[in-house]
């Protein structure tokens, strides 16, 4: 403590203290008030955060839901207050929403499953096998291309996809194509496979961190013993190593599924805009049409998607490995 | 622990792939800003600093990054004192609601970008009868900084109430045992208990408002424009991706040692 107190305050001063309700320092006063009243203290720090999040984030979030119930006005094209259920039907009941949101959450797991083929065997090397001296660095490695920026990733993928001519625009195409294009002699091209492979690059560290976390923490006598039961490596990895990192997948899996389901510009930069690869921009084309409701109504989707998943993952223990 | 030469090297050609995965890309970027040719096709042609420079007297990108940097700053700051009070109460007290209260922080970042971006949109557009006067929230720098401050509010909440799970509760105890009140226990113990965690989140908090794009998108408005949205409604125009090459190298040589020292910073 910087401070140092003068002499120890004894149970004569605190009495003293108690007589002196309104002292020269008034912030005893408040500091009392504080002490006695709990529920003052916890008011006051919680009162800011909790309304900002109301105010600005739920408030609008359930505008967004009732103006989902709201009719279009055909001729201005603005919603009115004429309650309808109208938009929810056509939502639920259009076959192009309904395929492109499969398509959509298909996409969202393919992230993760390539996440976590990666993120496993890395995460073991890393927490396991390599030397210790060079883990930390491994890790900050790792990390460090989380920061480089969603654009500029964003465009990176793009940059390495290009494929050699037939481009959009004539600019990109000069020379022969993108690196994968004219180094491997390969490349997966504007398309959903490359859409997975740059949502997998962009989300990859949030995997990565829990995982390692996780096998960071597993006891290496755990692993020993499942061998000295006659267990091979492939047993051990099925029956030790999955179960006790399932919450971490789980962690994990939060920011590749969830950011992975509601993305759309990446996807729509990487396939170059050619089609609807990601449901956001359904819901985005939808909004500018303009059909506000109709768009509200749709947001409905990834919202029960999101919502139904995290308490799910909150279940599987995920919050407590964040 | 027992495992074969092969698994091991398995293992660790794996772990090279996947840092090759992640710092290819980048290095192709950071290479083709150099590259003679105004195109993004792989071989580059030679080295210039042409584009460098190019981009450095072009007003867009410059006037983009200022206002990144003011967005970013402004929202840090909403975020990090929303954040830490949060923290402090979920921490130390127990009450009615606890759970949905972490639900609430992580909600923003966990619903996809356009399902925030298109309500926030719709209630700055609003105008809202408060009996008094007639509100209306408007778009600009100010709706950006109330949009970003919303989501960065959760990562300013998660660094600062993991020190404080760390840290002892008897520390608070000794001090008031030792005499001091509850504003000198704050100033001399509690406060240098969190304040590294404070850097760090704010330094993430100022990296997630600065790469952000869905959101913004929605709530920037026609007049504003981050450096994000620069990057969005250039690369796409043919005359320039090599000035994109810049600006995106750029950013990562500015942001990835930013994060590098938040990471020291979390960890002390």
């Amino acid at each position: 403590m910087g401070q140092r107190l003068e002499r120890t305050p004894s149970l004569t001063d605190a009495t003293a203290a108690a007589g002196r309700a309104t002292s020269s320092r008034p912030l005893r006063g408040v500091n009392r008030a504080f002490r006695r009243h709990r529920a003052l203290g916890l008011g006051t720090v919680l009162t800011p955060p909790v309304a900002w999040m109301l105010v600005v984030y739920v408030g609008s979030l359930v505008v967004l839901v009732f103006s989902a119930f709201f009719a279009l006005d055909g001729v201005t094209q603005k919603p009115t207050t004429e309650f309808t259920t109208d938009n929810l039907t056509d939502a639920v009941t259009s076959a192009s929403a309904l395929r492109l949101l499969a398509w959509t959450v298909a996409t969202a797991v393919a992230v993760t499953a390539v996440c976590v083929a990666l993120a496993l065997p890395t995460g073991f090397f890393v927490a396991k096998i390599a030397p210790r001296w060079i883990r930390r660095g491994l890790m900050v490695s790792i990390m460090l291309p989380l920061w480089a920026g969603y654009m500029v990733k964003t465009y990176a993928w793009r940059t390495m996809v290009a494929p050699a001519g037939g481009n959009r625009f004539a600019a990109e195409g000069r020379g022969g194509g993108g690196f994968l294009a004219s180094v491997l002699g390969w490349t997966p091209g504007y398309s959903r496979l490359s859409v997975v492979i740059a949502l997998a690059y962009l989300w990859f560290p949030y995997m990565m961190l829990p995982i390692y976390a996780g096998l960071d923490r597993l006891p290496v006598s755990l692993l020993d013993a499942s061998g000295d039961l006659g267990a091979r490596p492939w047993r051990t990895f099925r029956s030790v190593i999955v179960p006790i990192l399932l919450p971490s997948i789980a962690a994990g899996s939060i920011f590749t599924f969830s950011l992975s389901l509601g993305d759309y510009l990446l996807p729509r930069i990487v396939v170059d805009g050619k089609q609807r690869v990601m449901f956001g921009e359904f819901i985005n084309s939808t909004l500018g049409a303009p059909n506000q409701p109709l768009a509200a109504a749709y947001t409905l989707f990834p919202v029960v998607i999101i919502v139904v998943y995290l308490i799910a993952m909150k279940r599987a223990g995920a919050f407590e490995n964040l | 622990m027992r495992t074969s030469r092969l698994s091991k090297a398995a293992l660790g050609a794996i772990t090279g792939f996947t840092l090759l995965f992640l710092y290819v890309p980048l290095f192709v970027v950071a290479r083709l800003s150099f590259t003679r040719a105004n195109s993004i096709a792989w071989p580059p042609d030679g080295w210039t600093t042409t584009w460098w420079r190019e981009a450095w007297r072009t007003d867009g990108p410059r006037e983009a990054l200022v206002n990144s940097i003011w967005v970013a700053l402004a929202a840090t700051a909403i975020a990090l004192v929303l954040g830490t009070l949060a923290a402090f109460a979920l921490q130390r007290y127990d009450f009615f609601g606890r759970n949905a209260i972490s639900f609430l922080m992580v909600l923003p970042i966990a619903l996809p970008g356009i399902v925030t971006g298109i309500a926030l949109q719709s209630t700055f557009s609003r105008r809202i009868d408060l009996g008094l006067f007639e509100l209306r929230v408007g778009f600009g720098f100010h709706s950006l900084v109330i949009a970003h401050a919303t989501f960065c509010v959760v990562v300013a909440y998660n660094n600062v109430i993991a020190r404080l799970r760390r840290s002892s509760p008897n520390l608070l105890d000794a001090s008031a045992d030792l005499g001091a009140h509850g504003s000198q226990t704050f100033r001399h113990v509690t406060f240098p208990l969190v304040r590294s965690a404070l850097v760090a989140g704010g330094i993430l908090a100022f990296a997630l408002s600065f790469d952000e794009i869905v959101v913004t998108t929605f709530t920037a408005g026609s007049g504003y424009q981050t450096l994000p949205l620069w990057i969005f409604a250039n690369f796409a125009r043919p005359t320039s991706p090599a000035v994109v090459n810049v600006v995106a190298t750029f950013v990562m040589v500015v942001s990835i040692p930013l994060a590098w020292l938040a990471q020291r910073l979390g960890d002390a």
